[in-house]
């Protein structure tokens, strides 16, 4: 019996080719997709985080320290969205019309760690899940100091951050990054948004004292109500600046008493806005002058006991605009019935944004970053809660109105949620500035 | 923001803002000072005050029964912290110690916030204090004056029994020797334990009576617990009178910091402290080579 067959092929050869076989399976995914892959190199967790049934999500969220109240709320809007994606919700097809279920037929996985509102911890988490876990896109934020933080992990690792609760203008501006993209509204729109309400409301030429937590967050917020009320007069006779979970208010309280300010605006935030809130109530500081808070804070009306009665805020969500918004109504019916309560702004940007990020998956077909990313920068009008927006292609913002509020009084209140009424919903195109105002320079693709 | 009404408010503030400082500080002295601990638990104890409080109050709507409620329940604790935990560690490193009442302070924290959540909780002053007084030269809320005064008090206290009654000898005397007290045959376990359960309480008591002024949240610790170590350094560790003098010292740097430049309120504070560890690294009244 001949030792060849057919076909030429010998026992031994065949042994050879299933050795091949066999050694091939055992190389590492990653290192022969991208033949598969038109021919797309390897780049952050792509293609390795997304092979399997399911892709990873990290989020970083402060769930102990001054924004933990926040943090969670935030954390249950991203739970909500991945809940929705997976299960292919009517939600998530309004806004992503070729969703089916999960993410092009990928299960989302939500890893969570607490961040206590520390950039370092932040990076920490998300490095761990971008390495451990081949997370596909890392979320998190209250705190734009994080943000800022992850903005910069995001374009060295190659790994989209799709931003939470940030509100400075440098997380699309000075520190813009190609990997970060932005939902919610920030220090200039919200200042554009509610100044001219605010001159219309109390007048020119007013002095005001602001209290400003000593990071980015409050130091552009605060320079942009000011730039914004410059032209009305409004004069700024103190600004105090505190530190991030100062535990007491006393002091710089003192300092707004004794300023003759006619306005109190207030840029803290999480639990440093209700603290120097109540104390300066304490102090009659409110009794003296007017609160403002651009920068609205979830839960701060539950929390400060009726201290915003009568105080307008700028925010980025407020329940009762459900009347106007059928999607803002599907939410708030879903969020409610889940988690017991309406949802405030913090869940409304966590769950929107990843419905938004999905759908530019969606779209791209591919969960390869830089697709995704330029998908975004088409600027394409998508669906939101608050209608119709576009993220920009120049800085990674999401155009999207701004929601004025002012607390109700209690008389007013129609049920215990119901603290504030939507004065005006400014919408977003004529707030922005121009893209390249807060020097933004995106970075590469690759 | 510099003018004279200013300037004498600011001054009383750091009066005040010193007063609770000097409070929790004395308790984390004085068992330092004889249990050679440092209790890194200290701010959870202060936290811990103000919620027990805050349960009592809920429950009776009396301010002294919350204050009473949230002084024993923390004393208590210390005392159980010392018998179950502390004491199989004072014959072990420094490194054991710190991470064993750390990690304590962690548990506290988070068992609070998974029973009350991370959302403040209000308790209100007393009605004989609410409202704001006018001092002639400045309004400052009521019930923070009468924090000064009850302070004042508890200090008091507190000096009497380590200054005046046989066990605060003992007490001083395992300051200075704790090993000598034990060779005269005094039972200087029983002693840690009482002091354990005083400092404890001391915060406690801090805790739930500073619960009006602030809003009670699960972290409410963790930022004086920092100040509470600068204190204890500038004053001198070990020394309950260096606590208050510490205490005072802080309060007034915060204050007037805030008057010439608030952003350097808190960082002023840390450089007082390294001021006073460069020049006199045992503390203003502190004893050399006890630091």
């Amino acid at each position: 019996m001949s030792s060849h067959d057919k076909n030429g092929l010998s026992r031994r050869n065949i042994l050879t080719v299933g050795a091949g076989l066999a050694g091939a399976t055992l190389l590492p995914g990653g290192f022969i997709m991208p033949a598969f892959a038109d021919d797309k190199p390897a780049i952050g967790t792509w293609p390795a985080g997304s092979q399997g049934s399911s892709v990873t999500i990290g989020a970083s969220v402060p769930r102990t320290g001054t924004y933990a109240v926040q943090g969670e709320d935030e954390l249950k809007g991203y739970q909500l969205a991945v809940e929705h994606i997976n299960e292919g919700h009517e939600l998530v097809k309004k806004v992503s019309p070729k969703s089916k279920k999960g993410v092009l037929g990928k299960q989302l996985n939500l890893v969570v760690a607490d961040s206590a509102a520390k950039p370092n911890e932040a990076v920490q988490a998300q490095q761990r899940f971008i390495s451990e876990n081949k997370a596909v896109m890392i979320t998190g934020g209250t705190s734009s100091a994080v943000a800022v933080a992850l903005n910069k992990l995001a374009q060295r690792e190659k790994v989209l951050f799709v931003c939470g609760i940030s509100g400075s203008n440098d997380t699309t501006g000075k520190d813009c990054v190609r990997y970060g993209v932005r939902q919610n509204f920030f220090g200039q729109t919200a200042a554009a948004a509610i100044a001219p309400l605010l001159v219309k409301t109390f007048g020119k030429n007013k002095k005001v004292a602001y209290m400003t937590p000593d990071y980015t967050y409050g130091h552009t917020v605060t320079k942009s109500m000011q730039d914004f009320t410059k032209d009305a007069g409004w004069t700024t006779v103190t600004n105090q600046i505190s530190p991030l979970g100062a535990p007491d208010f006393s002091s710089y309280l003192l300092n707004v008493a004794n300023s003759g300010a006619d306005i109190l605006i207030n840029v803290n935030w999480g639990h440093d806005a209700v603290l120097s809130i109540q104390q300066a109530k304490q102090f009659g500081v409110l009794d003296k002058m007017k609160l403002v808070v651009p920068y609205q804070v979830p839960f701060l009306a539950r929390e400060t006991g009726g201290l915003m009665q009568g105080v307008y805020a700028a925010t980025d969500y407020w329940w009762t605009i459900e009347d106007k918004f059928p999607l803002a109504k599907m939410f708030n019916d879903t969020f409610e019935k889940k988690f017991g309560y309406k949802p405030e702004w913090g869940a409304e940007n966590a769950y929107i944004s990843f419905l938004h990020w999905a759908r530019m998956v969606e779209e791209a077909g591919s969960f390869y970053p830089p697709d995704v990313i330029k998908q975004y920068e088409k600027e394409e009008t998508i669906p939101s809660l608050v209608g119709d927006v576009h993220y920009r292609k120049e800085d990674h913002q999401c155009v999207r109105p701004v929601v004025i509020v002012k607390g109700k009084m209690q008389k007013d209140m129609k049920g215990k949620e119901d603290f504030y009424e939507v004065v005006e919903i400014v919408p977003g195109k004529d707030l922005m500035q121009k893209p390249d105002e807060f020097g933004c320079k995106l970075g590469d693709y690759t | 923001m510099i003018n004279w009404a200013n300037f004498v408010s600011q001054v009383f503030n750091g009066l005040a803002l010193g007063a609770l400082l000097a409070l929790i500080s004395s308790g984390l002295t004085i068992i330092y000072g004889t249990l050679g601990v440092l209790n890194l638990a200290h701010g959870a104890m202060f936290m811990l005050g103000g919620y027990a409080g805050y349960v009592a109050y809920s429950y009776t709507g009396s301010f002294l029964v919350a204050v009473l409620a949230g002084s024993l329940f923390v004393g208590l604790v210390g005392i159980l912290m010392e018998r179950v935990i502390i004491r199989h560690f004072y014959s072990r490193p420094h490194e054991d110690q710190l991470l064993v009442t750390f990690g304590l302070g962690i548990v506290f924290v988070e068992l609070v916030r998974l029973a009350f959540g991370s959302q403040s909780q209000l308790v209100p002053a007393p009605a004989i204090f609410s409202g704001i007084t006018s001092l002639g030269f400045m309004f400052y809320p009521t019930y923070r004056l009468a924090v000064v005064g009850i302070i004042a008090v508890a200090l008091t206290a507190l000096f009497l029994v380590l200054y005046r009654t046989r066990i605060g000898m003992i007490v001083r005397a395992g300051i200075e020797d704790s090993m000598m007290v034990d060779a005269l045959g005094i039972n200087v376990y029983r002693v840690f334990m009482i002091v354990f359960g005083i400092g404890a309480m001391a915060a406690g008591f801090a805790g739930i009576v500073n619960a009006p002024v602030v809003s009670l949240t699960p972290g409410i610790g963790d930022d004086i617990l920092v100040q509470t170590f600068v204190v204890v350094v500038i004053g001198g560790v070990g020394s309950f009178p260096g606590a208050i003098l510490g205490g005072l010292i802080a309060g007034e740097i915060i204050s007037i910091t805030s008057m010439i430049n608030p952003g350097y309120a808190y960082v002023m504070l840390f450089a007082a402290m390294t001021l006073v560890l460069v020049l006199r690294p045992y503390g203003l009244l502190g004893t050399r080579g006890r630091e």
